[in-house]
């Protein structure tokens, strides 16, 4: 599904490369998590996957079904399934959540060619999916994140997943900031919506996420590479020693 | 779903299709081919009188107009606001066009030049009654709303070409015509109002406007009537070399109500033209009107070259105790915009709202706001402007709150916010508060802020392309103001708002 190939990428704004030689290549069904101190260029790679403005690719390449995806722009992206839930969701003021999420949808479903979805069926199918992630009403109705809290933010994101129904996610630190419930009931969502032909990429600082998401294969990323891959017990390795075993990888590969 | 909302989207896609076809950011673009006849380039005595006799108008009008002419002849053009207004010939205009055929006025639509009938059609004005504009909103478009009709005055040029409704009205007692018609049909009730709420001499933009103007709508509402339909005025230039000087006048007697909507287009032309209105609203003892604009006159190119030089002149008395007054604008075109709707409070629990957005994009200037005169007891004002800026453009909200000495317990609002997308224009806050009693209290909220990159990727990332999603952040920023509009104004502005900002970003 997703191949990424020697990857190299700098900051727009000051020459600094942030990503040095990337390569991970995620299959249908699967659930990959990065994990990886601060600054070991985690957020840059889900950046970059979604197509977000301020980063030069220096070379390599990302493939996508078959397609070029740098090539494409960011709601091109969207549309072919690429979905990020942002570590930090963006409040847009006077954007009825309900509006921004008809817009969204049947902007997805107009770049594929898609009819538009009605008021009826689109209202149908957003109240069955707040429901399951216990969204009240008075919360759909509120302008785009304006005036949630974290949890709620995250669930909201959630919310978006579902209703758009990509084949692709990013899960950008999506557990920061969440308590225990949040969590589970943000794992839960993930966990209905996945699917043998949906993958994830889990993008975390900690290992407790990876209880109630189980990921297939878990890598250690330090300094803009892939050092260490492994299955979920590496994750609980990192858990009980911290990062400082994988920093002199990084630093090896110089 | 009715059949009036099928009506309603068949627009919106004829809408859609042409600003496709048109190719362009300003869609109402194009002229109309139409035989015109003008006065003689150029403004003096001769000019004001060939236009009250074009009218048939009474004597007591045209020395009114002289008197005005006479006074504006010694006013010079006032220069205190935040524009830059390239020097103006007022020698070098044509004070008076109307298509050729109009010489006797047409006696109903079916008279009418089909030409002027296909331009209003082309910008989605439904001006035969049969095309009854009925609004439903698109959110829920399940909900059965009542039909909603619109009676319309279209003023082409220099005339207006036709008014709808008019009988249906009239049996209610609404007097809805031309004001050349209601100089001549009703002229004590214009003798008593005209110029009583912005006099000859108000300014030099209102005083040439009392000299030449042409036509415009008259609306009188009488006691206790509540108009039973919106009432609307559509405007459009099309004449080269023209200036537009329309006037309208809406009398709301004792406990009446009226919704009055006023829409505004001109081709796209490499010269400047002028265009000074005079706007004069009377509200007596409980009675309501609320005025909504959307004004789209052409803004001139990118690179700044014609569009339309708009100095108008607005004003509301609320004379009569608990009367209250809403202005609307949607300011999203002209190059150049001097425009302060007002509101002059001297009924005892009188209250006015101004409810603004004023879109400014390219090389536009907007120097707008409104004023706010409190001089009755527990009078109540309320101003939220919203000013978008983009391109190279420069927008400043300029506002006057007064509270007078015997104005006892009066309040103000003030809610100023401006946004701005990219790095080379302007906005600019200048609020006036001038308060003389104890017992007032005034309050100021203004906020300047940037349209977010980190919004656009959010928008973008859940798949809107970059143009429709500075359109949603930008509606959004403006939605108390949208709200405050009718329906079907509400709609039309919504679009006009992406359709403006259109080449912003990117």
């Amino acid at each position: 599904m997703l191949n990424i190939d020697d990857l190299k990428v700098s900051l727009e704004e000051e020459e600094k490369q942030i990503i040095k030689g990337l390569s991970l290549s995620i299959k249908p069904g699967e659930v990959h998590a990065v994990m990886g101190p601060n600054g070991s260029g985690k957020s840059t790679l889900s950046s970059v996957l979604a197509g977000k403005d301020g980063y030069i690719i220096d070379s390599g390449t990302v493939n996508f079904d078959g397609s070029d995806l740098l090539d494409a722009e960011v709601e091109e992206r969207a549309a072919l399934g690429i979905f990020m839930a942002f570590q930090y969701p963006i409040e847009i003021p006077g954007v009825g959540n309900m509006n921004f999420l008809r817009t969204a949808l049947n902007s997805q479903r107009k770049t594929r060619g898609q009819e538009e979805l009605n008021a009826a069926d689109f209202l149908k199918l957003v109240r069955g999916i707040a429901k399951d992630l216990e969204i009240s009403d008075e919360m759909m109705k509120r302008p785009v994140n304006v005036g949630a809290s974290g949890g709620e933010k995250k669930r909201n994101e959630i919310l978006q997943m579902c209703l758009l129904e990509p084949r692709f996610v990013i899960l950008d630190e999506t557990d920061s900031g969440l308590d225990v419930d949040a969590m589970k009931l943000v794992s839960k969502g993930v966990n209905n919506f996945s699917s043998s032909s949906r993958s994830f990429l889990v993008i975390t600082h900690y290992q407790r996420l990876l209880n109630y998401i189980v990921p297939d294969f878990v890598h250690i990323m330090v300094d803009g590479r892939i050092v260490k891959t492994g299955d979920k017990t590496l994750a609980l390795h990192v858990e009980e020693t911290g990062y400082k075993d994988f920093l002199q990888l990084g630093k090896g590969k110089h | 779903m009715t059949d009036n909302y099928e009506v309603r989207d068949v627009i919106d896609k004829e809408t859609l299709s042409t600003v496709k076809s048109v190719g362009d950011a300003y869609k109402y673009g194009f002229s109309t081919d139409i035989e015109t006849e003008y006065a003689p380039l150029g403004l003096n005595e001769d000019i004001v009188k060939l236009i009250s006799k074009k009218n048939n108008e009474p004597k007591w009008m045209l020395d009114w107009r002289l008197k005005a002419f006479n006074r504006w002849k010694k006013l010079k053009q006032p220069d205190w606001a935040l524009l830059k207004i390239p020097e103006i010939d007022f020698q070098d205009q044509y004070y008076y066009a109307r298509p050729a055929n109009m010489k006797e006025k047409p006696k109903s639509l079916d008279e009418v030049d089909p030409k002027l009938l296909e331009t209003y059609s082309k910008l989605g004005i439904p001006l035969t009654e049969q095309k009854k504009l009925a609004g439903v909103i698109e959110e829920n478009p399940e909900d059965k709303s009542e039909n909603r009709k619109v009676a319309v005055d279209a003023v082409f040029d220099s005339v207006s070409v036709g008014t709808t409704f008019k009988e249906e009205l009239k049996s209610v007692g609404v007097i809805f015509c031309s004001i050349s018609e209601a100089i001549k049909e009703y002229p004590d009730l214009v003798k008593k109002y005209l110029g009583s709420v912005v006099p000859i001499s108000d300014n030099f933009f209102a005083c040439l406007n009392a000299a030449v103007f042409s036509d415009g709508s008259f609306v009188y509402i009488p006691k206790g009537v509540r108009c039973p339909m919106e009432l609307s005025t559509y405007f459009r230039i099309n004449a080269e070399n023209t200036g537009q000087f329309e006037r309208t006048l809406i009398i709301a007697d004792d406990n009446s109500y009226v919704s009055y909507l006023e829409g505004c287009t001109a081709p796209q032309r490499d010269e400047s033209q002028l265009h000074a209105a005079v706007v004069e609203l009377v509200i007596l003892d409980q009675a309501e009107i609320k005025y909504s604009t959307v004004q789209n006159w052409f803004p001139g190119d990118e690179n700044g070259v014609g569009g339309i030089y708009n100095f108008v002149t607005k004003r509301a008395d609320c004379r009569g105790k608990n009367s209250k007054v809403m202005w609307t604008q949607v300011e999203t075109g002209s190059a150049i915009t001097w425009k302060y709707p007002s509101c002059v409070l001297k009924g005892d629990n009188s209250s006015g709202e101004f409810y603004s957005i004023a879109i400014t994009n390219n090389m536009q200037q907007a120097d707008t706001g409104t004023k706010m005169i409190h001089l009755g007891k527990n009078t109540n004002s309320r101003i939220v402007s919203k000013g978008i800026s983009a391109g190279k453009a420069q927008n400043t909200y300029r506002g006057l709150v007064q509270i007078g000495g015997r104005s006892q317990n009066s309040r103000n609002f003030t809610q100023c916010d401006s946004l701005l997308i990219g790095n080379k224009c302007g906005a600019h806050t200048v609020p006036y508060i001038e308060v003389n009693n104890s017992t007032a209290r005034a309050e100021h909220e203004a906020t300047t802020s940037k349209v977010d990159e980190d919004q656009l990727f959010y928008c973008m990332q859940r798949g809107i392309g970059e143009e429709d999603a500075v359109a949603l952040i930008v509606n959004g920023f403006c939605k108390e103001v949208l709200q405050a509009l009718p329906m079907e104004f509400a709609m039309e502005a919504q679009k006009l708002v992406a359709i403006s900002l259109e080449g912003s970003v990117g």
